[in-house]
């Protein structure tokens, strides 16, 4: 198996870096904790996991190291999340059958 | 490409299947994000199964979810994102050598692992003293803000089979969480051992670097579950 670690990069990153995602991901928990107390709507959900997401992306990318890592770890990371879309998809299908009878939901 | 030379150094850590060392660490690298994409999936099946639940069973979700400690919860996000910076710094010193800055770097992160699950337990505590947690038989919900079980008749009654399925899911999404920790902490225990043995060098440090990833993933989980459990509806 020759050629598979072609890509190889040493991801050695300044100390520096490391501070300001820390305190990005801390601005970004102050963010949500926040927003959680204003009022809007059926945002609210859609605002707490987007934050949430972008916290997950720069503790993968950065932390972790994935946007200095080979391709091939990129795909099996890029699978396993497509997987997890695939499996949130399944929410669909409860979305669009709310005419049927949801048990022991109070009027 | 570090062809040749590698053989000369570090021998010991050397597999003579790898082409070099570099190889060899990007084989361990890609099996650990294997094995973290196996755990995205079981921590998946649950987070589809609150998000099902939550659509059909809002108000009683929104009622639970306010039942949770608040300041708890971001106090324990804040030291578990301390804990991944930690980390991060240990990788960062085992890469450039630095033996006393991996162990300072690995201890703190011990304790603010322990912190977190010291808080978790706590809260933990506070639950099942209130019957909080699900067992079936009991269901005394929230007896400090007027005392009530099912047969009551308490404004948050009605929700009290919603709630218990909140309570549920809070409890096995935080749990299995709190397991993941634990072995987290585990693992650090040997990493640790093998730092302060200056096991670990400038050419050879893939270990601290592979616990890392496992340690950030636990942080990421607890990044979603937190907003999820602990504001659901937190607005008037």
């Amino acid at each position: 198996m020759n050629g598979g670690h072609t890509e190889h990069v040493e991801h050695h990153l300044p100390k520096n870096l490391y501070f300001v995602i820390f305190g990005a991901l801390m601005v970004l928990t102050a963010l949500t904790v926040g927003l959680a107390f204003v009022n809007l709507g059926q945002l609210n959900i859609v605002v707490a996991l987007a934050v949430a997401i972008v916290k997950a992306s720069l503790v993968v990318l950065f932390f972790m190291h994935l946007k200095y890592e080979s391709h091939l770890t990129k795909v099996v990371l890029g699978a396993g999340v497509f997987w997890l879309m695939l499996l949130l998809g399944i929410i669909m299908d409860y979305v669009t059958r709310s005419w049927m009878y949801i048990p022991s939901l109070p009027k | 490409m570090t062809h040749g030379g590698a053989h000369a150094h570090v021998s010991s850590r050397f597999q003579h299947h790898f082409d070099s060392l570099a190889h060899q660490k990007d084989a361990a690298t890609l099996g650990m994000w294997v094995f973290l994409v196996t755990e995205i999936m079981f921590f998946g099946g649950m987070f589809v199964a609150y998000m099902i639940f939550r659509m059909w069973y809002f108000p009683g979700f929104a009622a639970a979810s306010e039942e949770l400690d608040i300041v708890l919860g971001a106090t324990n996000t804040a030291v578990l994102i301390g804990s991944s910076l930690t980390v991060a710094l240990a990788v960062n010193a085992a890469q450039e050598g630095k033996q006393k800055t991996i162990v300072t770097m690995l201890v703190l992160t011990g304790i603010l692992g322990l912190v977190f699950l010291v808080i978790k337990y706590f809260e933990y505590k506070v639950k099942i003293a209130g019957h909080h947690f699900p067992d079936g038989t009991t269901i005394t919900l929230f007896p400090a803000a007027g005392f009530f079980d099912v047969s009551q008749s308490h404004h948050l009654a009605p929700l009290a089979n919603q709630i218990r399925i909140f309570m549920f899911i809070y409890f096995a999404l935080t749990g299995m969480h709190a397991v993941h920790m634990i072995i987290g902490i585990g693992v650090l225990s040997v990493i640790l051992w093998m730092a302060v043995r200056g096991e670990f060098t400038k050419e050879w440090n893939t270990p601290v670097e592979i616990f890392g990833l496992y340690w950030h993933f636990v942080d990421i989980v607890w990044i979603f579950l937190f907003p999820l459990l602990y504001l659901v509806e937190r607005h008037g």
